[in-house]
């Protein structure tokens, strides 16, 4: 590797593990999104996979694979509890019911002797880097857009556009919605997983309700046409803090004004282009 | 023991059924779930504390001050957010989101100017003198607090069953489009009712921050756990729904602290919202009307 490169790549670490982790958050984001529901747990979700990872490799001294499987398989049936409820009704109660799964989780968290209460959890070894974090995404990013080329991603489309028609036509509704809510809890249970074993620190603070908005800013900024918009607005709302340094303190704010803009004046986000579809013409 | 935890209990219930009921208030009307709504109890609580802090204002004084001026702050936020996605008949999780983005906004503007360490009423303000019932104590504050809310609770049901005001709020639950074909002011009644919404949860945040006497801006989050958990738990746009499930989780909460264990206080609401939304997601009466998807 060339020196400069090394330099580079050693001194904005954090910056390009940042960029990596919220692009899958992204994404997490974007599986809900998609077909037409709002989850504001993903938060809590990345939460769970990061606690999850960072306790078995820290008390059980798991091998790092298996805890990445766990790190997926805890919010996953945290959002079936969540999910197979809330999902027959209208979108309003997902979205409460995950706000509140993301507060009662931060309770959980700072109460508990187990996850090192208010402090959280240090010490947890550098597991994760460059190659497998991208790497993931990279692979996310693949299957998505195969998925969005196909009858299941016509399906996705036509529940976010109309459920009711959507339904009509034969899309089996309750198990796309839940295998979506599923896949977001995994994919934010994975980025979890990649903050902690990359950080070395996790609090309960990181996965409250600031990051569940700001989550929801990286897609609405990027839209949700095609998987890249998400990715795209995670990657400009990580760097641009960073650039302009006086938007820092105001980061929270800006995060904020996002979503407000987005949904009142640019509803498909800056990249608003859609996949084309295997066969399609025209 | 027990008597006194069920005093603590009605009291804290009080104020979720107060809070709970500017929510779901929103939400029955005007057909949105507004998370500013959060935000209102913040602020309600700031300007009370400034009101007194800074102009000396007693608190008899500050608090309706504090709530009209908060009122004020709702209607501008559904004026600015809300209104221009009505008028486009957005779908409802539009609008949950643009108020999710206003949340963050709002919350981190307020800490970002008066930052987040905890704040207190002056000693003044609040006089600490507490009546003894037997074993029970009870301050003047949480008088002020059971009383404050039941006249609020009463003056909104006595506005929504004998006036002609109530009759078009009514009306624009029930259906918009209609109520503006018989002669409702659509715009009017929907400011109003973001107003009285706003002043409801202002009015719920100045009496906990009173109860307590500690205010920060992100109080209002904590808070919105206890009100989705009412909201639903009452069934959505449910007002008889919400006092009786505000007052259910103030006991509960006050039972489990005192003889479970008090950090597991604050997840009896999420508890019960989840087994509610197994169990009967209707809410207590089965009244609200559900939707489907």
């Amino acid at each position: 590797m060339p020196e400069f490169l090394d330099d580079f790549l050693f001194s904005y670490q954090s910056l390009i593990y940042a960029l990596g982790i919220n692009g899958l958050l992204a994404l997490s984001m974007y599986v809900v999104l998609a077909i037409g529901q709002l989850s504001l747990g993903q938060a809590a979700f990345m939460g769970l996979g990061a606690y999850t990872s960072a306790l078995l490799t820290l008390k059980l001294g798991a091998p790092f694979p298996f805890v990445l499987i766990a790190s997926m398989a805890v919010p996953a049936l945290a959002a079936l509890i969540i999910g197979a409820p809330t999902l027959r009704l209208s979108g309003v109660y997902l979205a409460l019911a995950t706000i509140g799964l993301g507060e009662v989780l931060r309770i959980a968290f700072v109460n508990s002797e187990l996850t090192g209460g208010a402090l959280g959890l240090s010490g947890i070894p550098e597991r994760a880097g460059y190659a497998i974090i991208f790497g993931a995404l990279a692979l996310a990013l693949i299957a998505f857009v195969l998925v969005s080329r196909s009858r299941v991603g016509r399906a996705m489309e036509a529940m976010r556009e109309d459920e009711v028609a959507a339904g009509m036509l034969g899309v089996h509704l309750p198990r796309y919605r839940i295998s979506a809510l599923v896949v977001s809890a995994m994919l934010a249970g994975l980025a979890g997983a990649f903050n902690a074993h990359v950080s070395s620190f996790i609090s309960p603070n990181d996965y409250g309700f600031d990051a569940a908005v700001t989550i929801l800013s990286y897609a609405l900024l990027g839209g949700i046409g095609s998987p890249f918009g998400p990715v795209v607005g995670a990657l400009i709302l990580t760097l641009l803090p960073e650039v302009l340094r006086p938007l820092h303190d105001f980061r929270l704010v800006f995060n904020g004004l996002i979503i407000v803009v987005a949904v009142l004046f640019m509803p498909h986000g800056i990249l608003p282009w859609r996949i084309g579809r295997t066969g399609a013409r025209g | 023991m027990l008597a006194q935890q069920l005093v603590n209990g009605i009291i804290s219930g009080a104020t979720y059924a107060l809070f709970a009921l500017g929510f779901t208030l929103m939400f029955g009307v005007l057909n949105v779930v507004n998370l500013t709504y959060g935000v209102y109890f913040s602020t309600g609580a700031l300007i009370a504390l400034y009101a007194t802090r800074h102009f000396g204002a007693p608190i008899l004084i500050a608090l309706p001050l504090a709530a009209i001026a908060t009122g004020l702050i709702a209607v501008v936020v559904d004026g600015l957010l809300l209104t221009p996605l009505r008028r486009k008949k957005a779908p409802e999780l539009a609008s949950l989101m643009v108020t999710l983005g206003a949340t963050l906004l709002l919350y981190s503007l307020m800490t970002a100017l008066i930052g987040t360490d905890i704040q207190r009423f002056p000693a003044a303000a609040i006089d600490p003198s507490a009546f003894e019932i037997g074993s029970v104590r009870i301050s003047r504050s949480q008088i002020l607090i059971v009383g404050t809310a039941f006249a609020m609770v009463a003056l909104l049901l006595a506005l929504m069953r004998g006036t002609r005001l109530g009759l078009a709020i009514r009306a624009l639950a029930e259906n918009p489009d209609v109520a503006r074909l018989m002669g409702v002011d659509v715009t009017l009644v929907t400011f109003f009712v973001s107003f009285v919404s706003g002043t409801l949860g202002a009015t719920a945040g100045i009496l906990i921050g009173l109860n307590y006497n500690a205010i920060q801006p992100y109080m209002g989050e904590a808070m919105m756990l206890k009100g989705f958990a009412v909201i639903i738990i009452g069934g959505l746009g449910d007002i008889r729904g919400a006092l009786i499930a505000g007052l259910i989780l103030g006991l509960l909460e006050g039972l489990t602290a005192g003889y479970v264990a008090s950090t597991l206080k604050d997840a009896v609401g999420f508890l019960l919202l989840v087994l509610t939304l197994w169990f009967r997601p209707v809410g207590l009466f089965g009244r609200a009307a559900i939707k489907r998807a």
